[in-house]
């Protein structure tokens, strides 16, 4: 059964800081479900779903719901697919809305991993019984170098190139320039990415994402509620979610859960790929990236870096705008987790109000892709496919 | 002299104590699963292959090639290798490769097993090149 069209986002908000020191993790949820609510013009009773994950403090919805004061919630998610979680939310609201569980889901993220010390070259915390964990321990597997072999891989398979994934972070930088909150917002060049830092073979550190405090909201409506509303409508077309593994020891590093999320969203939207002129691609990595446009079906599996190269991610001179914001790699990767950002610049497209330096004209469709947890062991992925009514 | 790096123990449970035991006379053992044939890894009681519980330790000669690597240069105390090594039996493990000059290695590389003693006490699979 298609939902595609049965639910639409109406509430948009980007915390403005990226160092947050003073603030909870709680208050920054809650600055965000405001700054949303404000957004689309609604308020806070009338919030009857919510959705969060693993950043929400405490149990979660459940200690969400009480600090924010929500009184007639009525439908309660907390998937957690790590960074890829919001998109997932977004999916599985408007299956919510579409079914008539709610009308209005507010969907909140936040973090203070920036202030807390936290570095991608860190071994995340684990419980201790994550059964692959157990394996996993002794040799100290990181954000950086999980993601460093699958990039190290690529390559050797398919002759993949530092240059043609440092055009990656080259075209968000173009990016971020425009962006007066972005933590980064240096225009940089394939010489700059090349001669920063090697931290874990291939992936120097202009590879990475930034780490910062903030957080993000949306706000997934009835149509009926949206269309009430004075901000241009954005619904939802397509939307997948999945999660890839080792595969019992069948290790494949070349390709990601996208691909398996990927055309379940397109097919649910009845578009394909040459009909997307902008999209959000999770960018926790450069190669996070590439291997996220081939298995989206941007390209070949393999032409990945001919893709990217020579500015063709930048909005107004390649064939497709990604992450007009700056993206994880310049502007914001808050809690570490970094699919709300993704929706809410594929919203800020939709609706026209990227900045103009980098405001796709006359856009009808969006695309958000999202890969959560650690593309070389066990991630979560989602695809998330939005158009302009 | 200082004392060698030790790392991280592993955790050892109910389900992969026996693993861990192996480990502790320098033995790599595997799960093989007499419905499906398969050889699976992480090991675990039930197949992640075929579903089926009939599945037992066998021993595996520890040899394979780097399917892929990366240097861990910066932000850790000590430098380090980690891969993913394909074993001759058709599974890929995570894990640290040593013996050998970093700038050197390569994917493709043929590799054995070797074990460490890490912090607790309990010994732990590394890989070195052949020859």
């Amino acid at each position: 059964m298609s939902f595609s069209n049965n639910a639409c986002i109406a509430g948009i908000y980007e915390h403005p800081l990226r160092v947050a020191p003073n603030h909870t993790v709680a208050q920054l949820h809650a600055e965000v479900a405001y700054g949303a609510l404000q957004d689309a013009g609604l308020t806070l009773n009338d919030v009857d779903g919510y959705f969060c994950a693993g950043d929400a403090p405490g149990m979660g919805p459940v200690a969400m719901v009480d600090y924010l004061g929500l009184k007639k919630v009525s439908y309660l998610d907390s998937t957690d697919l790590g960074g890829a979680s919001y998109l997932a939310h977004v999916g599985h609201a408007a299956r919510a809305i579409a079914t008539g569980q709610c009308k209005v889901a507010l969907i909140t993220l936040a973090g203070r991993p920036k202030s807390e010390g936290s570095s991608g070259t860190q071994v995340r915390s684990h419980h201790a019984s994550a059964p692959d964990f157990a394996f996993e321990k002794p040799y100290s597997p990181a954000p950086l170098n999980t993601y460093a072999m699958c990039a190290m891989r690529h390559m050797h398979e398919f002759g993949t190139t530092s240059e043609q994934l440092a055009w990656i972070k080259v075209a968000a930088s173009h990016h971020a320039q425009h962006n007066p909150n972005a933590l980064l917002k240096d225009v940089l060049t394939v010489e700059d990415v090349l001669a920063s830092p090697m931290i874990a073979d291939p992936l120097h550190r202009a590879d990475c994402c930034v780490v910062t405090d903030s957080g993000g909201a949306l706000l997934v409506v009835h149509p009926d509620i949206a269309k009430s509303l004075k901000k241009p409508v954005v619904t939802i077309m397509g939307a997948a979610e999945s999660a890839k593994g080792q595969i019992g020891g069948k290790v494949d590093l070349t390709y990601s859960g996208v691909a398996w999320t990927g055309p379940r969203a397109f097919a649910e939207a009845k578009l394909t790929p040459a009909q997307i002129r902008y999209a959000s691609i999770y960018d926790s990595f450069t190669i996070t990236v590439l291997i996220q446009l081939e298995d989206l079906g941007f390209c070949k599996k393999g032409e990945g870096g001919k893709f990217v190269e020579n500015g063709q991610l930048i909005s107004g001179k390649g064939t497709l705008a990604f992450n007009t914001d700056g993206g994880g790699l310049c502007n914001n990767h808050p809690a570490n987790r970094g699919g709300m950002t993704k929706v809410i610049e594929a919203v800020r497209q939709l609706r026209g109000e990227a900045h103009p330096a980098v405001q796709v004209p006359h856009l009808e469709f969006a695309l958000a892709s999202g890969i959560g947890g650690a593309l070389g062991t066990r991630h979560g992925a989602a695809t998330l496919i939005m158009g302009r009514l | 002299m200082s004392e060698p790096h030790r790392l991280p123990s592993p955790i050892v449970n109910a389900e992969n104590q026996a693993f861990w035991q192996a480990a502790q006379e320098d033995k790599l053992i595997l799960k093989l699963c007499h419905a499906c044939k398969q050889v699976h890894y992480y090991p675990r009681t039930i197949c992640p292959h075929c579903g089926s519980n009939d599945t037992t330790w066998v021993s595996s000669e520890g040899l394979g090639e780097i399917y892929s690597f990366t240097v861990m240069r910066r932000g850790v105390e000590f430098p380090f290798a980690m891969a993913y090594v394909l074993l001759k039996e058709g599974i890929s493990l995570l894990t640290h490769l040593t013996n050998c000059d970093f700038n050197e290695i390569r994917i493709g590389q043929k590799v054995k097993v070797v074990f460490q003693v890490t912090q607790d006490g309990q010994n732990t699979h590394l890989f070195e090149p052949l020859n």
